[in-house]
């Protein structure tokens, strides 16, 4: 593509990046889609374009662990390039696409079909998991090693489905650690969590709604714990939600095992409490739980035992949330609320902490080239003006999901331009 | 953010009764003295009163219900309102048609009124929040979360019978994790100002957080019916043996049951309720149901005045809005 040849220099601009601990301002220059330099402008560069990032901070393009795109299958939700939009809008240059998608990522030609639209689009990077069931039926192991060597899937999970027989969880992770693939697990104990649609509480009695346990996460931890102890396989665990889930990662993480975990932005901002009467966007999985849960959430993001922050980004038509509490579709639309709310957590972490667990760190448990702004590395880059106040509306959101229980809120930090492959991909105007 | 209380229309009048939860007590007591004008006119000779002519109500019911629909049903038509049965069973929703779908074809049919029975919570305030600006919404019971004119039948009684709430130590007993009745009483009980309210049975159907409700846990059916000046048995409902929430129906009854042994232990002028319908030798023996404290019968009568209270509030405020032609 021609336009990969357009010479940038993004000038003026706080520089955090925490992966190589700078924080300070320089000058960047972007060639051939890559970083060329930052600081001096190097012998020859001759400057095509300039950005002036003024009062901006520059972050590396932000890596979201988890996000639901809704193609193929559910395009009535959403599609790559809706989606994909929106995240460019919002600073995020990779995706990663959990596998229970309708048909499942099970085969590889779901995955080049992902792929393909995802470069149509041309907004962000999509990186998949592929599914450790066929299926995602908790029976049969998928053909991981085909899906990783054709499919270039980053990692195995059985996303939302539970693996109830211990003995099917043991031999998925025996063999996706032989395959040299990090397994995601959604901690879930389906009897316990029933037919819950909240988090079993003060709240769940007093509306009368299902609810789910602590335990019904805590006891499949454990489970999964002990199994990643015998297999030694490489695990992370995807959006914790509970104070003693948290303890006992950070015990096995104490402990030397290979594991990390990963908590969404919601869980961080929102309690129980925020259901107040039956407020269906507040209908998540795994549930919003205790303040006391939230404010441990927030510790372990802060000690690092939580290793970064992911948006979980599930949007929805209209009517998935027009119904009964217990009757609606569990998600947020959240692409567009990641960094705002990240950028919420600086009285309890350093900003490179956050810009962290939002990069370099996500990355990391992918195992992708993505999240610095190493010289060399591919020009994925987020510039926003961190003083920009702005309220959500839902009316000018560009995820085709309006579902979002944080329409009202007044952020600081406004994503000015992402860069794909040093690529200009939004421009806010 | 304080969420303004969506019952309550901008002067602090009752628009919708989906909750007790919220309401102050004097609302409380305006339904209580309202049910107890009309009380007499069930007793008259022609039982009509012509506050709601030229209101439609609808009844619209998602779960079988005799006896709640009936005495709606019965309010309604002694307010003088032309009523609505809509039985969802063999209507629309079996048919794909959405719950908002439908509530706004009612709509177009100039409905003034809904009365919502549906086996979700919060059914009731999804509906309130959807229903057009001069539409009211009464829950008739949604999912565990709340029956409120149950509750408000319950508390009219116990006041017939005992007068003043803030001496009284009232005991449910049953399945408080199911029971839409049983927090909707809860929560009528405190605003009353009850002081000592106990919940009953196995923790199984009484979780550790019932506390919040603000009630006394019992395990023990004899402690918890010592020197109760009012004893509310709960139905239970046969689907509760599955799922290992309780052994048995046997098991059951022995341990707490009503038998004329156990109501010993609660005080001698002790009133016995039950919200219907009974399951005789499950919760209850028969000659309790039957018996001299049982007020069973009542609580049936009383459901009508109270149906009609709380109709007349909600509607009656929208035709003094309208220019007071009543």
């Amino acid at each position: 593509m021609g336009s990969q040849q357009v010479r940038i220099k993004i000038s003026n601009g706080l520089i955090i990046d925490p992966a190589n601990n700078i924080e300070s301002k320089h000058d960047i220059y972007i060639s051939e889609g890559r970083i060329a330099a930052i600081g001096k402008q190097p012998d020859g560069f001759t400057v095509d374009e300039t950005i002036d990032a003024s009062n901006c901070h520059v972050i590396p393009g932000i890596v979201d662990l988890r996000a639901r795109l809704r193609e193929p299958g559910l395009e009535n939700k959403g599609t790559i390039a809706s989606e994909t939009r929106a995240a460019a809008a919002s600073g995020i240059t990779t995706l990663c696409i959990p596998p229970d998608t309708t048909p499942v990522i099970d085969t590889t030609s779901v995955v080049e079909l992902i792929h393909q639209r995802a470069s149509e689009a041309g907004y962000a990077n999509v990186v998949t998991l592929g599914a450790l069931t066929a299926g995602l039926k908790g029976e049969q192991l998928s053909e991981m090693a085909l899906l990783k060597k054709f499919g270039n899937c980053v990692g195995v999970s059985n996303a939302l489905s539970p693996i109830t027989n211990s003995l099917i969880m043991r031999r998925a992770m025996e063999y996706a650690a032989s395959c040299g693939l990090t397994i995601f697990l959604h901690a879930e104990d389906e009897g316990l969590a029933g037919n819950g649609c909240a988090h079993e509480g003060a709240i769940s009695i007093r509306l009368g709604l299902p609810g789910i346990p602590e335990t019904a996460e805590t006891n499949a931890v454990s489970r999964d714990l002990l199994l990643i102890e015998q297999t030694g396989v490489r695990a992370h665990f995807c959006h914790v939600s509970s104070a003693n889930a948290v303890q006992m990662i950070a015990r096995a993480q104490y402990d030397g095992l290979p594991v990390t975990a990963d908590v969404s932005a919601h869980h961080l901002h929102l309690t129980e409490m925020d259901i107040g009467y039956f407020d269906s966007n507040c209908h998540v999985r795994p549930p919003l739980r205790t303040q006391r849960d939230r404010e441990a959430l927030i510790d372990a993001l802060a000690t690092g035992n939580l290793n970064a922050i992911c948006s979980d980004h599930e949007p929805h038509d209209a009517d998935a949330k027009l119904a009964p509490f217990s009757e609606t579709e569990p998600g947020i639309s959240a692409l567009e609320t990641l960094l705002p709310l990240a950028l919420r957590l600086t009285d309890d972490l350093s900003l490179s902490d956050v810009i962290n667990r939002l990069t370099a760190q996500p990355a990391k448990i992918l195992g992708i080239d993505a999240g610095t702004l190493s010289v060399g590395e591919k020009a994925d880059i987020c510039i926003y003006n961190p003083e920009t106040n702005w309220i959500l509306k839902t009316e000018d959101m560009l995820s085709a999901g309006r579902n979002t229980p944080f329409a009202g809120w007044e952020f600081k930090g406004k994503v000015m331009h992402t860069l794909l492959n040093g690529k200009v991909v939004y421009t806010n105007k | 953010m304080k969420q303004h209380d969506i019952q309550l229309d901008k002067d602090g009048m009752l628009r919708h009764f989906l909750t007790i939860e919220g309401l102050k007590k004097q609302m409380l007591v305006d339904i209580l003295d309202h049910a107890e004008n009309f009380s007499s006119v069930s007793l008259r000779q022609a039982k009509k009163v012509p506050l709601l002519r030229g209101k439609t109500i609808a009844n619209l019911f998602f779960e079988a219900s005799t006896r709640t629909r009936t005495t709606f049903e019965l309010a309604a038509k002694r307010l003088s309102a032309d009523v609505l049965n809509i039985n969802i069973n063999t209507s629309a929703t079996s048919k794909g048609e959405s719950l908002l779908d439908m509530l706004h074809n009612l709509e177009a049919m100039q409905v003034d009124m809904f009365v919502v029975r549906h086996h979700s919570s919060g059914a009731a305030h999804f509906i309130a929040q959807h229903v057009a600006p001069h539409v009211s919404v009464i829950n008739a019971g949604d999912g565990r979360h709340a029956h409120p004119t149950q509750a408000m039948l319950d508390m009219f009684t116990i006041r017939r019978h005992k007068q003043d709430f803030t001496k009284l130590t009232v005991a449910i007993v049953g399945d408080i994790m199911h029971s839409r009745v049983a927090r909707s009483q809860i929560h009528a009980l405190n605003i009353l100002g009850v002081p000592e309210i106990r919940v009953i049975g196995p923790q199984t159907i009484i979780p550790k957080e019932a506390a919040h409700l603000g009630v006394h846990v019992y395990h023990d059916m004899q402690q918890g019916l010592q020197n109760a000046d009012v004893v509310i048995m709960l139905r239970l409902q046969r689907e509760r043996m599955e799922g290992a929430l309780l052994p048995s129906e046997h098991e059951y009854f022995h341990m707490f049951g009503l038998t004329e042994e156990k109501l010993k232990h609660a005080k001698p002028d002790a009133i016995v309720m039950h919200p219907g319908p009974i399951n005789r030798g499950v919760e209850i023996e028969s000659s309790v149901a039957d018996g001299p404290q049982s007020v069973i019968l009542e609580q049936v009568t009383h459901g009508i005045s109270i149906r009609m209270a709380v109709m007349s509030m909600a509607l009656g405020r929208s035709s003094l809005a309208d220019g007071g032609q009543n």
